[in-house]
């Protein structure tokens, strides 16, 4: 079961709100782990990783009495953390950025669909260490605006709701982006496995 | 429209599919469409299996030690830290 969906203990914006030091503590206590992870995959960098962990608790901390709990505590955080991961990579690698979603000329969805069908293979080789680290370093080069939706939906587990309400776009821009970033690390997996396949018939 | 294109516009749909978001009516024409074709078929199977090989890669959140005394010596709560 993935860690990131349990229910994060209560934490009461009344108490953080009035600036209550324990409150704040369980506070950052909660989500910090989640908050470098989240910007770990966004940014691929430690230093960056560790300077918007920092920047969005100091903001987070000094804006809630701003937070109005129309969304989750959880999602007005997210949405301050990719704030500050996008405005720091506008700043430190603006040759990284394409906030938009790449246009449809520049993506292979509408090429071949590469149809092989490798998802019989036994568990033990779908897992191995060599598949997961091919399918970690896709996904860390997605486009940007495929990546933090991609990393929101399935590694923090929000709904398209909530992923939406993070990076203020449409429900149905995140449903499109993540088909996208779900369609190019299929790709790749598949591409992969043929690869492997092929070395294996080479080397027999 | 040719098969070809119909096939694009399914495979469109498989990924809310998979979430169980896709309308009940668009859910009942995907599921006729991939009983007769292998190929969406397949692009179904190996995109589960995809998002799976994911999850299961996903390591834990942990904050480096190093990581964490420094966020909470930013945030004044240095304190709280052997808490």
């Amino acid at each position: 079961m993935d860690k990131s969906k349990v229910t994060p203990p209560d934490i009461s914006v009344d108490k953080l709100v009035k600036g209550d030091r324990d409150e704040i503590a369980r506070f950052v206590e909660t989500y910090s782990a989640r908050v470098y992870r989240l910007g770990m995959k966004i940014l691929n960098n430690e230093q960056d990783a560790e300077d918007i962990l920092q920047e969005t608790f100091l903001k987070a901390i000094r804006g809630l009495p701003t937070f109005e709990g129309r969304s989750s505590l959880s999602t007005w955080l997210y949405r301050i953390a990719t704030n500050e991961a996008l405005m720091l990579l506008r700043k430190r690698h603006p040759e990284t950025i394409s906030i938009d979603a790449p246009t449809e000329d520049d993506d292979e969805d509408n090429e071949a669909l590469e149809i092989v069908d490798w998802s019989h293979q036994p568990e033990s080789e779908l897992l191995e260490k060599e598949t997961r680290q091919k399918i970690d370093s896709a996904a860390s080069q997605l486009p940007l605006g495929l990546r933090e939706v991609f990393m929101l939906r399935e590694m923090e587990g929000l709904s398209v709701k909530e992923t939406a309400e993070v990076l203020d776009v449409s429900e149905s821009v995140v449903k499109t982006r993540l088909l996208r970033a779900r369609m190019k690390l299929r790709r790749e997996l598949t591409r992969y496995f043929v690869e492997k396949q092929k070395k294996e018939v080479a080397d027999e | 429209m040719s098969e070809h294109t119909d096939c694009h516009d399914y495979c469109a749909m498989i990924s809310e599919f998979i979430d169980g978001e896709l309308s009940s009516e668009l859910c009942t024409k995907l599921e006729e469409h991939l009983a007769g074709c292998t190929n969406c078929t397949v692009v179904l199977n190996t995109m589960k299996k995809t998002i799976d090989i994911y999850h299961e890669s996903n390591e834990p959140a942990e904050l480096p030690e190093g990581v964490k005394k420094r966020l909470y010596s930013s945030l004044s709560l240095a304190d709280y830290i052997r808490k």
